[in-house]
């Protein structure tokens, strides 16, 4: 089977229609492995991917007042099932570029495997960036999942990004976001995550509020069952006059399962304000016995609130 | 149930004899007698304190709230054993003073849990929401406490229950609607399904069929509302016996 058709299979898997990749108004980079299988660039957005030794590297670029209409398509896979892919790719929107990204990484096969991202992405004045990622893994769960991301938010630029892993069981996950926003900016970051069975998964999230009136917002919704073990930290350091920064962590606990939280903020202007709110443990009791008052049973109140906080 | 002059009486759709409860040493319930007939409003009226949510919650078999002693029954079917949502499926329910809130799951989702063939837009509607506005809301905190108290009432009323127990369903409801709160009420009498109304309010009491006073984890007197809203009044009414 050729390599795109490959790609073609595994890109429903994560809810994103093949036919993306013949559309020749929407930019996609497609990988497996190593291999760079196709780049395809819209007038506007340069999308650039080579292979150099064991590492892909690659840019994308939105060109100044470019607002890009369809979702540009990273799809990502593996060749084998004990790959290692690492790829290193640089974000520029200049200013006043609006765009949105769609990162599909479907790994249903994978085996002591890896997928190393990192990402630096930098938003131009007044530029738009959504960015949402999602994952869809096999049950082996022997994989190492490694996206890190640098983002630098510039004056008046908003920065949204959804990271979501719900399907498959991963291995070891870690996210590591670092995010610093400019004066009137705004990042927004949600990750929603499913570990299951042996699942080591470790969240950290970072937003320094550095600019004067710049907003961050850290929002995880972690559901950890089986013997699987997360730990969230969501890291909000507000520096900028009027800055304004707000952490929400929700993380239910099934089962052998662990989890932990740790909101860590700072405050470093007497004019600047962060609140946070975490709530670990297993399905609230009140909730359930709602439910089941509506003649649910134990298991179908706890599979609907649980899919609740995972939307 | 045998009378003493030896008539045979029909046992009460919802059947509640010498109900005991003891939380953390206290004696909330003492021996509790209760009957709410098939068809029927029983306001059970008491202050703050008086035993009124324990009772709902044993009723419904909440965690945590086990009856030390006593019988409860409903349509003849011993209820101690029962799990919650098996005394659901056996007719009743319960809405909560104090309703859940449920992240990202809809109203059109909550009102249809229970598939009766009512339609969750009519259901709305009844308890006096836009429908456009509300069915694909997620029934959580951006929801005011009045909407969310509506809503229970509207899931209630979605599941057609042959028993609802409603705990202070008119808390958070504004005066102006209080009206049509008990209109609803009465729609779920008037469905055919009876109604355990627990209120501290005389005014919801009085909207009643008939009446009890809980004082102290007793029933003290069972009538017609107004003279168990007069029983209640003299006995102290919402602040407790003076």
């Amino acid at each position: 089977m050729a390599l795109l058709d490959v790609a073609r299979n595994a890109l429903p898997l994560v809810g994103v229609d093949p036919a993306v990749l013949n559309d020749a108004d929407v930019a996609h980079a497609v990988v497996l492995g190593h291999n760079v299988v196709s780049v395809h660039g819209v007038p506007g957005v340069e999308v650039a991917l080579r292979r150099n030794g064991q590492l892909l590297e690659g840019s994308v670029t939105v060109a100044p007042g470019v607002e890009v209409a369809r979702p540009i398509h990273l799809c990502f896979g593996l060749e084998g099932p004990r790959d290692v892919q690492e790829v290193r790719v640089d974000f520029q929107l200049g200013q006043g570029a609006r765009a949105r990204v769609t990162s599909c990484c479907a790994f249903p096969g994978a085996r002591d495997a890896r997928h190393l991202m990192h990402a630096t992405l930098v938003l131009g004045t007044d530029a738009v960036l959504t960015y949402n990622e999602h994952h869809h893994h096999g049950m082996h769960g022997a994989m190492i999942v490694a996206p890190h991301a640098s983002v630098r938010v510039g004056t008046g630029a908003r920065f949204f990004s959804n990271f979501a892993l719900l399907a498959g069981a991963a291995g070891k996950l870690e996210i590591d976001y670092d995010v610093a926003v400019g004066d009137d900016g705004l990042a927004e970051l949600s990750a929603r995550v499913v570990a299951r069975q042996a699942d080591e998964v470790t969240l950290k999230e970072a937003v320094r509020l550095v600019g004067v009136r710049s907003r961050g917002l850290i929002r995880s919704r972690v559901v950890v069952q089986d013997d699987a073990h997360a730990e969230v930290v969501g890291i909000t350091e507000a520096a900028g006059r009027l800055a304004r920064g707000h952490v929400d962590c929700r993380e239910i606990v099934l089962g052998r399962a662990r989890a932990g939280a740790t909101p860590v903020v700072r405050v470093l202007h007497p004019e600047a304000k962060v609140t946070h709110e975490a709530a670990i443990g297993s399905v609230d009791r009140k909730e359930l016995e709602t439910l089941m008052a509506r003649g649910l049973s134990p298991e179908q109140a706890i599979e609907l609130v649980v899919s609740g906080i995972l939307r | 149930m045998q009378r003493h002059d030896g008539a045979v009486m029909a046992e009460a759709f919802l059947h509640v004899r010498d109900l005991a409860c003891v939380i953390n040493g206290r004696h909330v319930l003492r021996g509790l007698d209760l009957d709410v007939r098939e068809g029927e409003i029983h306001a059970l009226i008491g202050a703050n304190g008086s035993g009124k949510s324990t009772l709902a919650f044993i009723l419904m078999g909440c965690d945590g709230y086990a009856a030390t002693a006593g019988v409860t029954r409903f349509k003849g079917t011993d209820l101690a054993p029962l799990a919650i949502h098996e005394r659901a499926r056996l007719g009743m329910t319960l809405a909560w003073q104090q309703p859940a809130q449920f992240e990202g799951i809809t109203v059109r989702e909550y009102l249809g849990l229970r598939r009766s063939g009512v339609d969750p837009a009519w259901a709305l509607a009844q308890v006096g929401l836009d429908p456009g506005r509300c069915l694909d809301r997620s029934v959580d905190r951006t929801l005011s406490g009045g909407e969310r108290q509506r809503i229970e009432l509207a899931s209630v009323l979605a599941m057609k229950p042959d028993l609802a127990i409603l705990d202070e369903p008119t808390a958070g409801i504004d005066l102006l609607s209080m009206a049509q709160i008990l209109a609803i009420i009465r729609a779920l009498r008037d469905g055919g399904g009876a109604v355990l109304l627990i209120t501290h309010q005389e005014e919801v009491a009085l909207a009643a069929d008939r009446a009890s006073v809980l004082d102290d984890g007793r029933i003290r007197h069972t009538g017609p509302p107004q003279d168990t809203v007069a029983h209640f009044l003299a006995r102290g009414g919402e602040h407790g016996v003076a």
